[in-house]
């Protein structure tokens, strides 16, 4: 289990983060989120949930660097983040492979770019070959490895992209609603992928979803987030034993946790439509 | 024959049916060879005049072939800067379009003046008419990225350099090669018509000097002699299209 010793840094610490999209928006003081505070230890798996345009995706490019906040410090790793992260590696709900490349090709794509990969790619090509071909065995793509991703269900392609965001050996996953446009037992199994490998690798893992017995299934902690104003409003636990097994999303105890993250989301909509009228 | 036979042959049964009705048109109303030559008669002219057709044939070709060569390397360079950039976009688009406007027949007399008559004028004609669809479908492919795929890899730190060659150039090869299947035939067109007024060879000489001569039957031929050129340089680039990249058209072989 991660360390959680009050001595050990966070491995992500948000403190007080703002962002609003660019000065006007910050001049008029609208903020895309806000107050984000947010320390997850190494290792552990945290699961965001809100409704559609809650600026999930807002805390994404600031948990990889590919924004700077407008107020407050994001330390991930221990270092202030100044620019894009290179240890972490992110999916999205569109599996945006290239359809011009192999799934193998594709998975590799990452240690084109990355050093200290990047310049012993040629040298190291084989090498680097193998430890695809075998990330791609354990999500069960074996047998797939040179076909093109227009030949892969969607199911499939989703996996080949969660490859192409693991090859490099991130510290960090960042993952926007990867299961969102899969049907309920395509998820479901991928549920169990995306466990496996992180019991074996324990790489931090952010993950954004509308499904709450996906976020209560995965994670170590959920935050709901609340929208516009995007801030983080509940903060649960799950204590749920691992390892989790699909038969425990039937027992009341992670009945009880989906029900109760529900009442959460649904007493804001109910906050949102009064303020509508 | 099937469905699928008739599909591939129609162009062919067209021709023919064309072909037929036109002698049938010229035989029964006994119309002047002059006026309008029958397909006999324009078969029989560039059978006779075979050896000239072909030299003036292989100039306009190489001519063309010259000029879109250009047209390529110039395509693709203003198509990879305006593509990739959006401030190059908004200061070169509005002025391609401007230029694109302008009839390229109406640039002959001045490379005229500027290159003398010959193969100067023709080949600037060939390439100024056939640059712009080269450079649009370029610049398309490398400005409708996923922002998705850019984020995926701007995190591990790629360069605004390693995207577009990794990700955009690959992304923009098949409106590449559609493009080049429209220009093929565009800069025929720019070729000849150049050729009409500032060169003493070409198809386009042959035309002029056909119909000045009243020998409408050869001038048919040079006609027909372009359509077969670019119809050919067509066919070639639309099948290499398909096999450098088969990914793009994915959707007639299987799903």
């Amino acid at each position: 289990m991660p360390d959680a010793s009050p001595a050990a840094p966070y491995f992500v610490d948000f403190e007080d983060v703002w962002l609003a999209y660019n000065d006007e928006l910050l001049a008029r003081n609208q903020f895309a989120v806000e107050a984000i505070d947010l320390k997850v230890r190494s290792g552990e798996f945290i699961a965001i949930v809100g409704p559609s345009g809650c600026g999930k995706s807002t805390f994404m490019k600031l948990a990889t660097g590919l924004r700077r906040p407008s107020k407050g410090k994001i330390r991930i790793d221990g270092q202030p983040v100044t620019g894009p992260l290179k240890i972490s590696g992110m999916a999205f709900q569109a599996p945006s492979l290239l359809p011009w490349r192999t799934t193998l090709d594709n998975v590799l794509l990452p240690l084109e770019i990355v050093e200290p990969y990047r310049s012993q790619f040629k040298a190291r090509k084989s090498e680097f070959e193998a430890r695809a071909i075998k990330l791609l065995q354990s999500v069960g793509l074996h047998g797939y490895e040179r076909k093109y991703p227009w030949e892969l269900s969607g199911g499939m392609q989703q996996r080949a992209s969660i490859c192409r965001a693991l090859i490099h050996e991130p510290k960090m996953l960042l993952l926007d609603e990867p299961f969102g446009a899969l049907d309920a037992f395509t998820r479901e199994e991928l549920w169990c992928i995306l466990r496996d490998l992180w019991t074996e690798q324990r790489f931090n893992v952010i993950l954004v979803t509308h499904d709450l017995r996906e976020s209560v299934f995965l994670a170590d902690t959920v935050y709901v987030m609340t929208k516009s104003p995007g801030r983080f409003e509940v903060r649960r636990e799950i204590d749920l034993p691992r390892p989790r097994d699909l038969e425990i999303t039937y027992t009341p105890e992670f009945t009880d946790i989906v029900h109760d993250l529900r009442g959460h989301i649904g007493a804001m909509r109910k906050q949102g439509a009064v303020i509508n009228q | 024959m099937n469905k699928k036979q008739l599909e591939r042959w129609s162009p062919l049964i067209l021709m023919t049916a064309i072909v037929f009705i036109w002698q049938a048109i010229c035989s029964i109303f006994n119309v002047s060879e002059f006026i309008f030559p029958s397909p006999a008669r324009i078969w029989e002219q560039t059978l006779e005049y075979k050896g000239v057709i072909a030299q003036h044939a292989w100039r306009t070709f190489w001519v063309t072939m010259a000029g879109f060569g250009i047209a390529i390397v110039v395509g693709v360079l203003l198509g990879f800067l305006i593509g990739s950039s959006r401030l190059a976009y908004a200061a070169v688009y509005p002025l391609m379009t401007a230029f694109n406007a302008l009839p390229k027949a109406a640039f002959v007399p001045i490379l005229v003046v500027w290159f003398g008559i010959g193969i100067g004028p023709a080949i600037l004609t060939a390439f100024l008419i056939s640059f712009f669809p080269i450079m649009v479908n370029i610049a398309t492919g490398l400005a409708t990225l996923e922002p998705e795929l850019e984020d995926v890899l701007r995190v591990l730190g790629a360069k605004r350099w390693d995207v577009l060659v990794k990700v955009g150039l690959p992304r923009s090869m098949p409106y590449f090669y559609g493009s080049l299947k429209v220009a093929i035939t565009l800069a025929f067109v720019g070729t000849t018509v150049s050729e009409m007024t500032a060169a003493n060879e070409g198809i386009g000489y042959l035309l002029i000097s056909a119909g000045s001569s009243l020998q409408m039957g050869l001038a048919f031929s040079g006609l027909l002699v372009v359509g077969i050129m670019a119809m050919a340089m067509y066919e070639l680039f639309s099948y290499i299209e398909k096999h450098t990249t088969a990914w793009a058209h994915r959707g007639s072989q299987n799903h």
